[in-house]
């Protein structure tokens, strides 16, 4: 597939502060790519240097095979949506898509078609005539959206665009992005910190800390396969189960007190030392389930929180606080003694110096 | 297109955007270069004509250096300039205005705070009412109250004295400042004050223990807002201080208006530099803390 | 603890609410007491007070208050009489002036000043300094700048523009101009301080957006942000007017009020009527000064009922 958007050696510093250091990102045309990462990761940045919002420091920024590097926004062949939607609040819908399109003298029918097209594919033709404040948060942000559809742009910008929404619409609309994506099959971009959204929607995900991405990959892989323990702690939750010890051959030894074998798991690059094993808590059984297992271990569960569709337990192996879900028809209470099994080799192991997967 | 191609391959664009001084940038800088121009002229001039003999007021421009600067209409104007009768400077005036100032500041102050603490938390049947009485009092020229209050003070005797002229500064400074407490209190969580009442706190104790300590930063606005206020009112002082107690702004126009004879711009000017000078200490060292009572009180609009 | 419960049990419904209402306005009396200044001159000064100038205005009052009805008489009188149909006039035009180039001067100074410029702060203070300085410290400086043989007509004709004019103060029909500058100069950093603020309360990403439309800075000023901002204008104007329908300490300062009438205004017509104990005519025009206020109240008011009661609607 041929490649959308390019990102060479981007570098962004305010003073001594480096944003975004020396990062390279290929996105293929009709691709979603999800930028997740905490607060202050660099993500929204850098989707404002792809929007040129943002002078960049450093590097280069190519979209559909133009280097956009020095562009103005508009001459890039992006469309933004944005977290407070940003409707220009004195114009009624149709003014808000079609504004643009008016400032830069485009003959009155075309805009009517794209304005047309547009709401109807987000069915907001009802709307039209109203102003951004007789809108709900759904629909204004289903007016972004067609501001972004009438530039009949190549690519799509998304800057957290449901973080200000209560959590059923924001499922709702969730949905109709993927639709949305699907329909038009452009090569979107879509900055969020909720690893749900990053999960349902991307096809690739790339996940950043500190202005570098840790790992870029399909959801599965990032879950599955994490490539460090900041990937690996980011994502699920409950989140996944760190157990430190000590890395000999395929043993890994816990304070002295258990050992772990890890026959199953396939090291990339076995090194010995001080090691965490990574273990999600949905991969750890309970009672007769986990006698299938090749790792089982007695314990005393601490704490239980119900969830509704299963269970959430505390416990503690070796002195190390351990999670794991169980289904909710699996009765538990504190104290109970339950032996609990899982399989390494889907976990994760790191060595604890580099904080990389072995 | 051959003549295209260099242009195309010439740089790659990269790294940040090339910045161009450009003829908006240009503009912008000049407007607002002009602009202060405009703002700092009549400081200048009128710091540089205090310093100035009258011959070379006559002899040059307004705007050049004092060729001799002379500290000596600044003398004068604080202790010998004549105010119709009486050549005592301005020496009097300065120090009624800081008399009134303050006796005026921290009653006012006081007040107003007490006001915006009630009407906040301790809302009563008609509370709202009078706020908005108060609002409506922000707006009403001063012209119109100044009958009634001469007419109300002369009856109880304070006309034409210092208590009278703190009591009309807490009057016209009660709208204001009630409305800029009232604002502060409100934004504070409820909880805070919820909490208090259950620990068994009462009305003045929640005030002294739990809002004093929280109001300092916006006392300090407000302690700003009145001490220029005060200090640059001309009107009230006129009005209701009574000749004893003319302020320093009073008295710096009864010595522009007595000059006899030729104008002696020297004399003008180091008085109105001396009557400037405290409001604009107050402006320069309080800084953001200024331009915060103006927002506040833009507020009541 | 039983005793207390037995007790209150046997009082009857009303004598209970009785005893809650009396402990609650007990619990609110400090608070009473407390506002009792607040009520003194929210009701003794700006309701009485107004009312008895209202009242004078149609008495033959002279230096003290008499109540010899004399109907509309003093404003038959004052609405005839030249000094306050000028003075009328001189506020409007001068209002007019100085609030039009105020809000106009201000606007672009706050949009300059948003451009992202070096020495914001050193600019914001030079500004707005003005506005520290008294009203009669405004005007005696500009009556200097402005007076003709000393001022900046002697100054720009020593260059050699030996036919440069410009001393508004010295001729009635421009004196008023003279007084805008001045206005000007002490105000319109407040109103440049206040649209500033607007204008960094604009969401950021409403600048996004415009610019990823295309939307030239000038027209996202115009079109989007000038419109959003109306709340803080109609603030700047309010304070504006509020100062003008004052004016006061400036005339006397810079002009006295002169060139002959030509600088006169309601204000000063008002207190020289009370010091000519003239106090019934001064009324009148005391009264009239409050009607333009009063009216900008009321429609403040149901502008804002009605905005209320569309919210309930939607």
């Amino acid at each position: 597939m041929a490649t959308s958007v390019e990102i060479k050696d981007l570098s962004l510093n305010y003073g001594s502060v480096k944003v975004l250091d020396r990062l390279n990102l290929d996105i293929a045309e009709g691709e979603f790519i999800v930028l997740l990462g905490p607060s202050g990761c660099g993500k929204s940045t850098l989707l404002n240097c792809i929007a040129g919002l943002l002078d960049v420091s450093d590097g280069q920024i190519h979209i559909s095979g133009k280097n956009v590097t020095w562009e103005e926004p508009k001459d890039r062949g992006i469309g933004m949506v944005f977290q407070s939607y940003a409707l220009y609040p004195q114009m009624t819908v149709e003014k808000n898509l079609s504004f643009g399109l008016r400032v830069a003298r485009m003959p009155k029918a075309e805009i009517d078609s794209r304005v047309k097209r547009a709401s109807e594919i987000l069915q907001i033709e009802p709307l039209l005539n109203r102003k951004p404040v007789e809108l709900s948060g759904g629909q204004r942000q289903r007016v972004a959206i067609g501001r972004a559809l009438v530039r009949d742009v190549d690519v799509f910008l998304f800057d957290e665009p449901l973080s200000n929404l209560d959590a059923k619409l924001r499922n709702d609309l969730r949905v109709e992005i993927k639709r949305l994506h699907a329909r038009l099959k452009n090569t979107m971009i879509y900055v969020t910190h909720d690893q749900i959204e990053a999960m349902t929607l991307a096809d690739r995900i790339a996940i950043m800390k500190n202005g570098v991405i840790q790992q870029l990959a399909d959801p599965h892989t990032i879950y599955n396969k994490p490539v460090n323990l900041f990937v690996a702690g980011f994502i699920g939750s409950p989140s996944m189960n760190f157990i430190k010890g000590d890395l000999q051959g395929a043993t890994l030894s816990v304070d002295g007190q258990a050992n772990i074998p890890l026959a199953n798991y396939q090291f990339a690059n076995q090194t010995n030392g001080a090691s965490i094993l990574g273990i999600r808590p949905e991969h750890i059984l309970v009672g007769e389930d986990a006698r299938k297992m090749p790792v089982q271990l007695e314990s005393e569960i601490e704490i239980v929180e119900p969830m509704g569709a299963d269970t959430v337990a505390w416990t503690k192996i070796a002195g190390q606080s351990l999670t794991f879900r169980a289904a909710a028809e699996v009765h538990l209470e504190p104290g109970q003694k339950v032996l609990i099994g899982f399989d390494p080799g889907r976990g994760s192991v790191f060595n604890v110096e580099s904080g990389n997967r072995i | 297109m051959t003549a295209l191609a260099p242009t195309s391959i010439g740089v790659e664009p990269s790294g940040p955007r090339p910045r161009h001084i450009t003829a908006g940038r240009i503009g912008i800088y000049a407007f607002l270069i002009i602009a202060a121009l405009f703002f700092l002229l009549p400081l200048w001039v009128m710091v540089i004509t205090s310093m100035k003999s009258m011959s070379e007021i006559r002899a040059g421009n307004i705007f050049a250096l004092p060729m001799q600067p002379t500290l000596d209409y600044w003398v004068k104007a604080w202790s010998s300039a004549c105010t119709g009768v009486s050549c005592n400077g301005l020496a009097p005036g300065f120090f009624n205005s800081l008399k009134i100032t303050a006796l005026s500041v921290p009653v006012s102050i006081v007040i107003a705070m007490i006001n915006g603490y009630a009407l906040s938390f301790w809302r009563f049947r008609g509370s709202e009412l009078l706020f908005g009485i108060l609002v409506f009092g922000a707006f009403v020229p001063f012209q119109v109250l100044i009958y009634p209050i001469i007419f109300a003070l002369s009856r109880v005797g304070l006309f034409g004295t210092l208590p009278g002229i703190v009591i009309v500064h807490t009057i016209f400074g009660m709208p204001i400042l009630t409305l800029l407490f009232r604002n502060f209190f409100a934004s504070l969580p409820s909880e805070l004050f919820k909490a208090a009442r259950v620990d068994g706190a009462g009305f003045w104790r929640i005030f002294f223990w739990v809002m004093l300590p929280m109001s300092v930063p916006i006392a300090i606005v407000a302690v700003i807002l009145q001490v220029t206020g005060i200090w640059n009112d001309f009107l009230f002082g006129l009005v209701f201080a009574g000749r004893e107690n003319l302020p320093m702004t009073v008295q710096l126009n009864n010595i522009v208006r007595t000059s006899t004879g030729t104008v002696e711009y020297g004399t003008n000017m180091a008085a109105t530099v001396l009557t400037g000078a405290v409001p604009l200490i107050v402006y320069f060292v309080s800084g953001k803390w200024f331009v915060r009572g103006i927002a506040a009180g833009a507020v009541k609009g | 603890m039983t005793t207390i419960v037995a007790y209150e049990q046997s009082l009857t419904t009303g004598q209970l609410k009785s005893r809650a209402n009396r402990r609650r306005l007990l619990g609110k009396l400090p608070a009473i007491i407390g506002t009792l200044p607040m009520m003194a001159v929210a009701i003794g000064v700006f309701v009485i007070g107004i009312a008895f100038t209202v009242v004078l205005s149609f008495t033959n009052s002279k230096l003290f208050p008499s109540f010899n009805f004399v109907g509309t008489r003093q404003y038959e009188v004052l609405w005839s009489t030249t000094r306050w149909v000028e003075s009328v006039k001189h506020i409007w035009f001068y209002g007019l002036g100085q609030i039009s180039v105020s809000l106009v001067f201000g606007f672009l100074l706050a949009v300059f000043m948003d451009q992202r410029i070096r020495g914001e702060d050193a600019f914001r203070t030079i500004f707005l300094y003005p506005f520290a300085l008294s009203a009669v410290i405004t005007g005696l400086i500009w009556q200097l700048m402005l007076e003709p043989i000393w001022g900046l007509q002697a100054a720009v004709r020593s260059l050699g523009f030996t036919n440069f004019t410009f001393a508004p103060l010295a001729d009635g029909n421009t004196a008023l101009i003279g007084m805008v500058i001045a206005s000007v100069w002490q105000g319109t950093g407040v109103t440049m301080a206040i649209l500033l603020a607007g204008l960094r309360g604009i969401d950021d990403e409403i600048w996004k957006a415009s610019r990823v439309d295309g939307i030239p800075a000038w027209r996202t000023y115009l079109s989007i942000v000038l419109p959003m901002m109306r709340g803080t204008v109609a603030t700047a104007l309010v304070l504006l007017v509020v100062n003008v329908v004052r004016t006061f300490d400036i005339v006397i300062a810079m002009t006295g009020g002169g060139p002959g009438i030509a600088t006169q205004m309601p204000a000063t017509y008002v207190i020289d009527n009370i010091n000519a104990r003239n106090v019934g005519h001064g009324m009148a025009a005391a009264t009239c000064m409050l009607l333009p206020i009063a009216a900008l109240v009321l429609l403040q008011a149901i502008l804002r009922w009605r905005a209320a009661r569309k919210r309930s609607a939607a």
